[in-house]
């Protein structure tokens, strides 16, 4: 029998995220794919801390202070930098759930779009582009600039 | 039997998840379309951007009407997403059923609380 003869191929029956994930081959496309939940996830969790901001902005001018001291003095024990780096945190998780959204606009519209390569190529613009917008946003953020 | 797959797949009837599909995507060019507006707002101000700038934006009732559905929108593409991880990795059901009562709380909660700051402006 040939089937004796061919080289065993591992067998997932119930996959352990600690031995067995890791050696999961993750392109770069399905780290955007992996990347768009979580960071999706991300912004369901601050929800509440985007509103909190949509609030302070928005109410009064006493409030716009507030807002505007959460990043200069910090918001009760939180200091300032920390706010900045949530703010972050939410710029880049905005931005690539925006990119990988676009992709897989274009991913149902195209079923050109749908091969090894372009989803690779597809893949490193939506890196790109949110990548780099973040780090601008981020310097401006934290006043490099 | 008759096929129930390919062209001939029933189409009507159950939802087939074909509704959870397009709701995604036509609120997400919503989400992204209104992005853009605010942000076009912001780049064309002229001098620094203070309060009067930010709640200016949102001051006309039209600006207030489209962010209404914008924010509906959010609650509901955010419902869908979150649904779609939860089929995949909340097991057993009962976990499964819990995160989906969370996420709904949580959903609507937010979604009242911008609401109401949207609308006593």
């Amino acid at each position: 029998m040939t089937e004796l003869t061919k080289k065993k191929r591992p067998e997932f029956r119930n996959i352990n995220i600690f031995t067995d994930v890791r050696g999961y081959r993750l392109p770069l496309a399905a780290l955007v794919s992996i990347l768009h939940r979580v960071s999706g996830l991300l912004m369901l969790l601050l929800l509440p801390f985007i509103i909190w901001l949509f609030d302070k902005s928005l109410t009064s001018e006493i409030s716009f202070a507030q807002f505007s001291a959460a990043y200069t003095t910090g918001l009760g024990f939180v200091p300032a930098w920390f706010v900045k780096l949530v703010t972050l945190a939410l710029i880049w998780a905005y931005l690539h759930h925006l990119c990988a959204g676009f992709r897989h606009l274009w991913l149902d519209v195209d079923h050109g779009a749908i091969t090894k390569e372009k989803g690779r190529s597809s893949a490193v613009v939506v890196f790109a582009i949110s990548i780099v917008l973040t780090l601008a946003l981020g310097a401006k953020l934290f006043g490099l600039y | 039997m008759s096929a129930t797959y390919g062209y001939k797949r029933t189409v009507v009837g159950a939802h087939y998840g074909w509704r959870d599909f397009l709701v995604q995507r036509i609120t997400a060019v919503l989400i992204a379309a209104f992005t853009l507006l605010v942000l076009l707002q912001l780049l064309f101000t002229h001098g620094s951007i203070g309060y009067d700038t930010w709640a200016g934006i949102f001051a006309p009732q039209w600006m207030k009407a489209l962010t209404f559905s914008v924010i509906v929108a959010l609650i509901w593409h955010a419902w869908i997403g979150a649904c779609s991880i939860w089929y995949d990795y909340g097991k057993p059901e009962g976990v499964r059923l819990l995160l989906q009562v969370l996420t709904a709380v949580w959903l609507i909660s937010c979604g009242g609380w911008a609401i109401q700051v949207l609308w006593r402006l």
